[in-house]
C-alpha cells in the first residue's frame, strides 16, 4: 500500500454535523491506475476489491446511478448501462434507486423510490443502508452528497467516476468508462472468487419503490395514495409541504 | 411553385450542428480563430517555442485572449481596465471571439457572463477598482454555481477620493468569495496567468472561476519584455459536459437537471445542503493547487531560500522587491524573496517551509490595510518576526530605497 496521501481517515460514519472536506484535509485525488481507499492512493485493482467487499459483505448493498447513467442522451450513457447491471448482478440482494436529477424534492421524497442530493441521508436512513455505489452522477452533487452521507449515516460510500475521482468516498476510482465498469464486475467476481461470502444468497435484484416492483414483478402494484391534510389557518400547505415537481 | 425556405440550424454552445442528418463539413475562413490549430495545454503553457516582443500588460492579456480559445467577452470600460478590453475588441474584429460586447455595468456584466459560463462556453470579463465592487454580489455567486469563468482585475483606489491610481486593497474583497485568484507580477504574467487559469478552472474537479488580478498602470500600461509562442495555436475548447455541474442545455434531455438546479432554490433545500455546497466550493479550489503547480512552476518562486531575511510579496510588489534584493546583494547583504503567484488557493504550506529559517520576514504591499501581512500571519508559527510593510496605496510607487530602510535599516512602520 502507498504510503502517499493525508492522514486524515474517510471512513463510514457517522462523523457527525459538517464533516470537513477531504479534499480541505489534504486527500488528494488518484491518477489514472489508482484509486482512493480512505483517504489513502492505492493501485486502482486494491480500491475495487475494497469496494466490492463492502457491497457483498454489509447490509443493503444499493446502487445510485445519476443523471449521466440513467438517461440515454449520449453513446457514452448507453454503452455503460451493460455493465452497470452486469456489476447489480453479482451483488446478491442489491437495490437500484436512482437520483433521476438534483432538483430538490423536499419535503416528500420517496425514500424507495429515489435518492436526492439534497437529503441523501433519508433514503440511506430509511432502506438501511451500509454500502452504495454513486455512478453516473455530476462530480459537484457526488461530492456534496458523499459528505451529508459520512456525517449522518454508516454507510459505506464507493464513487465510480467518470472523471477525476471522489475524495469524499471510502473508496473511488477515476475515469471510470463502460471498461472500468466491467473491471468492477470481474473485482467483485474475483472477490468472491477468492472466498468472501456474501451477506446475501441467491441472484438478482430487489425492487425498491413502487415503480420498480411494479415494472420488475409484473405485480399489479398502484402507487400509493399521499394523505392530504386540510388543516385551518396558514398550516395546510405548510404540512403538506411545496410540490416542486409541479409545473 | 413551392418557395425554399431557410432551414433553421441549431447548434450547441460549441457552435457544432445538431442534427439527425449528417453533419456537412464545415466551411472555414482561414481567419482568426479558424486558422490556429488546437494543441495540449501542455505544449501551449510549457513546451511552444516562445519569442521575446516589447510590449504593455494590456496587449500581453490579449495575446492571451488569443491563444485561449474564448467563445464570448462581455465587460464595461473603467480605468486602468478600458484599455485592455478594447484590445480584446480587436480580437474579436480579427475572428477571435464568436461576441464581444459592452454590458450596461459591472453588475450586468458580472450577471451575463454567469449566464454565459453556465451555457458551457468559455468567458472573458475584466473590471477595476470600484467595477469589481459594483459587481462583487454577482462574482461571488460564481463559485458555487461552479461557472470557469475569467476574470481579469486591474487593481486601483477604490476609496473615497476619487482616484485612478493603483492600489490593490480590491484583492482583499474577492478572497473570501471562493474564486481562484492569481496575482501577476508583470507583463509576461499577465501573458501566462490568464491562460493557465482556463485550463485549471475548467478541470471537471475543479470546476471554478479564476481571477488573474494585475496592479493597473504599473503592469497594464507599462511595457515590458513578453515570451510568447506563435499566434498559430490556441487551447482546446472548453469541455463543458465533463464539468462538475450540468450546463444549461435545452437540446438535450433531461432539460430539467441542468433549469431546477437547487441553486435556485436555497429555501427548499436543507441548511446542511447549503452548507455541504460551500465547503465542495472550497474543496475544488484546493484541488485546483495540483495543476496549479504543474502550470505555474509552483504556487510560490523562492529566490535566495537561505537567507535570514526574506521579503514575501505579491503582483508588483515582487518586482520592486527583486530590485531591493539586487540592490541589498550589491551592498553585501543576503536578502530572500518570495513571490506568492496564487492568493486563492493560497501556498500556506510553501510559506511554512520556506519562511521556516527566516528571522525577520518583510511584507511590502500597494494597500493600506495589509492583507497579504495578514494572510502570511495566519499559516506561519512565529509571527513576531513579521514585519508588516512598507505599504504605499492610493497611487503611490514603492521606492526601493524604503524597502530597503525595512530590510536592512531595521524600519518597522
Amino acid at each position: 500500500m502507498s504510503l502517499k496521501g493525508s492522514a486524515y481517515a474517510v471512513l463510514p460514519g457517522p462523523e457527525g454535523l459538517l464533516p470537513p472536506s477531504a479534499s480541505v484535509m489534504g486527500v488528494v485525488l488518484p491518477e489514472e491506475g489508482e484509486g482512493l481507499l480512505e483517504g489513502r492512493i492505492v493501485s486502482e485493482d486494491e480500491s475495487m476489491e475494497a469496494a466490492a467487499i463492502a457491497l457483498l459483505t454489509r447490509k443493503n448493498p444499493t446502487l445510485f446511478p445519476g443523471p449521466l447513467m440513467i438517461w440515454g442522451w449520449t453513446e457514452h450513457t448507453r454503452e455503460k448501462s451493460s455493465p452497470f447491471f452486469e456489476i447489480a448482478h453479482e451483488i446478491p440482494g442489491v437495490r437500484i434507486i436512482p437520483m433521476p436529477d438534483y432538483r430538490p424534492i423536499y419535503p416528500k421524497i420517496d425514500p424507495e423510490a429515489v435518492i436526492n442530493p439534497c437529503h441523501p441521508n433519508l433514503t440511506i436512513w430509511h432502506n438501511k443502508i451500509e454500502a452504495c455505489i454513486l455512478v453516473g452522477l455530476h462530480c459537484h452533487f457526488a461530492n456534496v452528497t458523499l459528505k451529508m452521507i459520512r456525517a449522518g449515516t454508516n454507510c459505506y460510500t464507493i464513487a465510480l467516476c467518470a472523471e477525476a475521482g471522489h475524495e469524499d468516498a471510502m473508496a473511488s476510482v477515476p475515469n471510470v468508462g463502460a471498461e472500468k465498469l466491467y473491471k468492477f464486475a470481474e473485482a467483485l467476481r474475483r472477490v468472491k472468487r477468492n472466498g468472501v461470502k456474501p451477506l446475501y444468497q441467491g441472484h438478482g435484484i430487489i425492487p425498491s419503490g413502487w415503480a420498480q416492483q411494479a415494472h420488475l414483478t409484473g405485480a399489479d402494484i398502484e402507487r400509493p395514495q399521499e394523505e392530504v391534510h386540510v388543516g385551518h389557518g396558514l398550516s395546510h400547505e405548510l404540512e403538506r409541504g411545496l410540490d416542486e415537481n409541479e409545473e | 411553385m413551392a418557395e425554399t425556405l431557410e432551414e433553421d440550424v441549431k447548434t450547441n454552445p460549441q457552435g457544432d450542428v445538431i442534427s439527425a442528418a449528417p453533419t456537412p463539413p464545415k466551411v472555414e475562413t482561414e481567419k482568426g480563430a479558424a486558422a490556429q490549430r488546437v494543441v495540449d495545454p501542455d505544449y501551449l503553457i510549457l513546451q511552444a517555442p516562445r519569442e521575446k516582443t516589447f510590449i504593455t500588460g494590456s496587449e500581453a492579456a490579449k495575446e492571451a485572449i488569443r491563444r485561449s480559445n474564448v467563445d464570448i467577452a462581455i465587460s464595461y470600460p473603467i480605468t486602468p481596465q478600458s484599455e485592455t478590453m478594447q484590445q480584446v475588441g480587436y480580437l474579436y474584429a480579427e475572428g477571435y471571439l464568436k461576441d464581444y460586447y459592452r454590458a450596461e455595468e459591472e453588475y450586468g456584466v458580472m450577471s451575463a457572463i454567469a449566464g454565459a459560463s453556465r451555457s458551457g462556453v468559455r468567458c472573458l470579463t475584466a473590471t477595476a477598482g470600484p467595477g469589481l465592487m459594483r459587481g462583487i454580489e454577482a462574482i461571488a455567486s460564481w463559485p458555487g454555481a461552479r461557472t470557469p469563468a475569467m476574470l481579469l482585475v486591474m487593481c486601483r483606489v477604490i476609496n473615497t477620493p476619487l482616484a485612478i491610481q493603483p492600489d490593490n486593497i480590491e484583492l482583499s474583497y474577492l478572497l473570501n468569495t471562493g474564486l481562484i485568484v492569481l496575482h501577476a507580477e508583470n507583463q509576461q504574467d499577465f501573458y501566462d496567468y490568464p491562460i493557465i487559469g482556463y485550463m485549471v478552472g475548467e478541470k471537471p474537479e475543479v470546476t471554478l472561476p479564476v481571477a488573474v488580478a494585475v496592479d493597473g498602470f504599473f503592469v497594464t500600461h507599462a511595457r515590458g519584455w513578453v515570451r510568447l509562442p506563435s499566434a498559430d495555436i490556441k487551447l482546446p475548447p472548453r469541455a463543458c459536459y465533463h464539468e462538475a455541474v450540468p450546463m444549461m442545455d435545452n437540446e438535450n434531455p433531461p432539460i430539467r437537471i441542468s433549469r431546477d438546479a437547487p441553486i435556485q432554490k436555497s429555501n427548499f433545500i436543507s441548511y446542511q445542503m447549503h452548507a455541504s455546497w460551500q465547503q465542495e466550493t472550497w474543496a475544488a479550489a484546493e484541488r485546483s493547487r495540483k495543476w496549479l503547480k504543474r502550470w505555474l512552476g509552483g504556487l510560490v518562486e523562492v529566490v535566495n531560500p537561505t537567507a535570514k531575511t526574506m521579503i514575501v510579496a505579491s503582483g508588483a510588489a515582487v518586482s520592486q522587491s527583486r530590485e531591493a534584493v539586487r540592490q541589498a546583494t550589491e551592498q553585501g547583504s543576503d536578502i530572500g524573496l518570495i513571490k506568492v503567484k496564487s492568493l486563492r488557493p493560497f501556498p500556506h504550506q510553501e510559506l511554512i517551509e520556506a519562511l521556516d529559517h527566516a528571522e525577520k520576514i518583510v511584507i511590502p504591499e500597494f494597500n493600506y490595510p495589509g492583507w497579504l501581512a495578514k494572510e502570511v500571519k495566519n499559516v506561519i508559527p512565529r509571527t513576531e518576526r513579521v514585519i508588516s510593510g512598507p505599504r504605499v496605496f492610493g497611487g503611490m510607487s514603492m521606492p526601493t530605497e524604503l524597502l530597503l530602510e525595512y530590510v536592512l535599516e531595521g524600519k518597522k512602520h
